[in-house]
């Protein structure tokens, strides 16, 4: 970002320097000042900042230390179970809808010239069928919110006879809205690879399938993973959707700890703090994936070969920060 | 599946008030945004800093951790959101101005959380803008501003038409979480209200709520999907 | 992974017969022991065999139902739920509680994932015709919390000029109660997902009042003695009973027996005592059971 923000801007003079410094003690003392106004001091005027509030979650010699943070461990541990399951099914039922999409999308080219007519008739209008469903489920569950999924699966499912672990609930509610968002994000990356790839593969005799499997595919999969992981940033966050349902993740673990404690906010910053401490460093992990692969794709590759910039920007923006 | 007929009314009430929700949030992120995004290109390292704070904070939180803190945190710092009864606007939006201030709570939360994105899809949409044309603007000495304004902005604003109506969709299923947080009446209370308080049977209620919120949804995900195609072959 | 489980179901039912069996040759009061028969085919039979039952609770309910820092629930749903169990033969450790909010109890009991449901659960005709009522255990009524100089609100009538505001939990009786007596639900009514974030409401003063059961108002009263009171009199009858299946009367039949039991042999007194008996002495009074 560094590198947009001098584009934009001269390096500056020593005037300009001035200015800068100036401008930047300004406005640090008017944060700071807004800050102790507006936050501070309504606060502690409440009282917020009492050791009777915080002890039991930053003193190790409170006696309730060592408990609180036993039970905040065990919804991390939740959390972090239901968003690993989620995401991992999210991939697997993901890609298959990218693949079937694909798949179709190239039969839809077949016109099945060997074949009797009526059967080559049907075998298209099989296919067109198949397309439309796929698509109107992957729009329907993509423009559906995620908390009414998971409510839909944790009380749908109990209707027809099913009754599961709330975990399953909520890992199912997840996959359902997050693999059509994979599976999106997948197919994008598949189609945006140099028509060339696929033209190469049908030339050496391999089959659509083939195609996919083993030029396609795995392609994506590289160029889309920084999306890939910020997707899972959005996983972790949505499992704390999870207390609608009554699963015992880090914020309905909080809200019990509240409950005993009656320190509400104190909770919710520690846990804030938790969720941000985790998902920041996923955020910088898909910086340093991309990072890492556009610099290999810059070394290997030709220019004229690589897809346009903003279409990767965008598509990988889009989808971290997009669908959130 | 008489609920949907019967209970139609209850059905358009929620819906109106979702889209009132989602409206007013939509208008609040994209201004907040753009500040956000101006704060974090500026030249002055403090507000940087703010803004790319603002954005990893935001971004990483649960949106329901930013209600609770709009619900709970608000009051403790002894305020009632009061100055979001903006004369005028509530002669449409009548929630806006209620003595109850949840409506106005989970209006600020999502504002808060959503400006974060569409920050982020203002500034991938200045990325896109070659580094070339920022240059030439310097070169002939136009200002950061005038730089920003005559060059980049009106080119980076295409680029990031995909992304913000992603952000703004993304936004609207979010609002879905309202209801949680003292909001009586929009789409998704009801549905709780109707089949756990008033013992509607669940699939009927889950139709007509899907309905709802895919009316809001899709139409736009199609307009997206339309203005990104062409973007494609204009390119 | 099945096996496993299987294998551990084994192993723990081994040991629960290993020490129920212990607790026979020490002739345990005649009341927590394994000896216990009953009917073929029974509920109380095939829970007792299999050593193991799930109860239905509220998670954050303090002084009925409320899960601690040492992540047990505890209070007065969960000391009866253990009387019960104790008399199927089944030992304390072996409860799986589950969590169930006042908005899915009958699901989870049609649904068959919890045995009984213990969570402030109050009778009524619209509830029984999915579910049925063993008890009532308890009988509370529907009251309103106010801020401590608060002299406007006297009651549900308070409500009907329209510019007080009321808080209650969604899905809840006291919130259905409430909305006959408010004049626009829309300027009026909020609805959260537990009573502590109506009390802090209350307490910040978005909200004028809170209303639900007096028991657990009186709970909030009671931590907070300077801030809050009650505003007149219980205005409906909320009678407390154990859920369980509607076809299920012969379980019905045996918790009414067990609970008429423990009313009269104290132990039912020392749950409430111990629980929410702490709010209010004056309210441990037990109800007459109820067998229809």
């Amino acid at each position: 970002m560094s590198q947009q923000n001098s584009v934009l801007y001269d390096v500056p003079g020593p005037r300009q320097r001035r200015i800068t410094l100036i401008s930047s003690l300004v406005a640090t003392v008017v944060v700071l000042v807004g800050a102790y106004f507006l936050i501070y001091r309504p606060l502690s005027d409440k009282g917020q900042f009492s050791m009777e509030l915080w002890g039991p979650l930053v003193d190790p010699g409170n006696e309730n230390f060592s408990q609180v943070w036993d039970r905040i461990g065990l919804g991390l541990k939740n959390t972090l179970i239901a968003a690993a399951l989620a995401i991992v099914s999210s991939l697997v039922v993901g890609t298959l809808i990218a693949v079937l999409r694909i798949q179709l999308k190239s039969l839809a080219r077949r016109r099945y010239t060997g074949l009797a007519t009526p059967v080559a008739y049907l075998l298209r209008g099989l296919n067109v069928l198949l397309s439309a469903v796929t698509r109107v489920c992957v729009e329907v569950f993509r423009g559906l919110p995620v908390v009414i999924t998971i409510f839909f699966v944790a009380r749908g499912f109990p209707e027809f006879g099913i009754s599961w672990d709330n975990l399953w609930y909520l890992v199912i509610g997840l996959t359902i809205y997050n693999s059509v968002v994979i599976a999106e994000i997948i197919r994008s990356g598949m189609e945006g690879l140099p028509g060339g790839q696929a033209e190469a593969a049908a030339a050496i005799g391999l089959s659509p399938l083939q195609t996919t499997r083993m030029i396609l595919l795995p392609q994506a999969f590289r160029i889309m993973l920084p999306a890939l992981i910020s997707q899972l940033v959005v996983v972790l966050k949505d499992t704390s959707l999870g207390f609608i349902i009554s699963y015992e993740e880090t914020l309905n673990i909080g809200k019990q700890i509240i409950g005993v404690l009656g320190n509400p906010i104190q909770v919710y910053v520690v846990i804030a703090v938790l969720f941000i401490a985790v998902n920041y460093s996923l955020s910088k992990l898909a910086q340093y994936v991309q990072h890492r692969l556009s610099r290999g794709r810059k070394t290997a590759g030709t220019p004229a070969q690589n897809p346009p910039p903003v279409a990767l920007t965008s598509q990988a923006e889009g989808a971290g920060g997009g669908v959130i | 599946m008489s609920v949907l007929i019967d209970k139609f009314d209850v059905f358009a009430g929620g819906f109106w008030l979702t889209l009132q929700i989602c409206v007013l949030a939509a208008i609040g992120a994209l201004i907040l945004g753009a500040v956000v995004a101006v704060l974090r290109i500026s030249p002055v390292p403090p507000l940087r800093a703010v803004g790319t704070a603002y954005v990893n904070i935001f971004r990483n939180m649960p949106l329901t951790v930013v209600m609770f803190f709009a619900a709970f945190g608000l009051p403790a710092l002894g305020s009632n959101a009061d100055f979001l009864r903006i004369p005028g606007l509530d002669v449409v939006f009548r929630r806006l101005s209620t003595d109850l201030p949840y409506f106005r709570f989970a209006l600020i939360a999502l504002v808060l959380y959503t400006a974060a994105f569409v920050c982020e899809a203002l500034r991938s949409g200045v990325n896109a803008v070659p580094a070339g044309q920022a240059e030439a603007a310097r070169s002939l000495g136009l200002t950061f501003g005038q730089n920003l304004r005559y060059v980049v902005l009106p080119q980076s604003w295409k680029a990031s038409v995909v992304p913000l109506g992603s952000v703004i969709i993304a936004m609207i299923k979010n609002s879905a979480l309202v209801g949680f947080f003292g909001v009586v009446g929009d789409l998704s209370q009801t549905a709780d209200q109707l089949t756990s308080a008033e013992g509607y049977a669940f699939i009927p209620v889950a139709i007509g709520i899907s309905i709802g919120y895919l009316i809001m949804t899709v139409p736009l995900g199609a307009l997206l999907d339309r203005i990104e195609k062409r973007q494609a072959v204009a390119r | 992974m099945r096996m496993k489980r299987m294998a551990a179901v084994a192993a723990a039912a081994a040991l629960a017969l290993g020490m129920t069996a212990c607790g026979d040759n020490k002739g345990d009061e005649g009341t927590g022991s394994g000896s216990k028969s009953f009917a073929a085919g029974s509920t109380m039979e095939r829970l007792s065999k299999a050593q193991k039952i799930k109860v239905g609770t509220k998670f954050d309910q303090p002084g009925f139902g409320l899960k601690g820092l040492s992540g047990k629930p505890e209070g007065f749903d969960v000391e009866v739920a253990k009387i019960i169990v104790k008399e199927l033969g089944i030992p304390e450790d072996k409860i799986e509680y589950v969590e169930t909010p006042s908005k899915v109890r009958e699901d989870k009991i049609v649904d068959g994932s919890v045995d009984l449901v213990a969570a402030t659960y109050t009778i009524n005709d619209k509830r029984k015709e999915r579910i049925a009522f063993a008890g009532p255990y308890y009988e509370a009524g529907q009251n309103i919390l106010v801020k401590k100089d608060d002299t406007t609100i006297t009651g549900p009538d308070s409500f009907q000029d329209g510019t007080k505001k009321v808080c209650s939990v969604t899905g809840s009786t006291p919130a259905e109660e409430i909305k006959k007596h408010v004049k626009d639900v829309a300027t009026q009514l909020v609805l959260f997902d537990t009573y502590d974030k109506c009390r802090d409401a209350l307490k910040g003063g978005q909200v004028d009042a809170v209303t639900t059961d007096n028991v657990i108002l009186l709970g909030y009263v009671a931590k907070d003695e300077a801030s809050f009171k009650l505003a007149g009199e219980n205005f409906t009858k909320e009678p407390y009973g154990i859920g369980v299946k509607k076809e299920d009367t012969d379980f019905r039949n045996f918790i009414n027996d067990v609970l008429e039991k423990a009313m009269q042999d104290g132990r039912w007194k020392k749950a409430w005592d111990d629980t929410a008996g702490k709010f209010g002495a004056q309210l441990g009074t037990a109800p007459t059971i109820n067998r229809y």
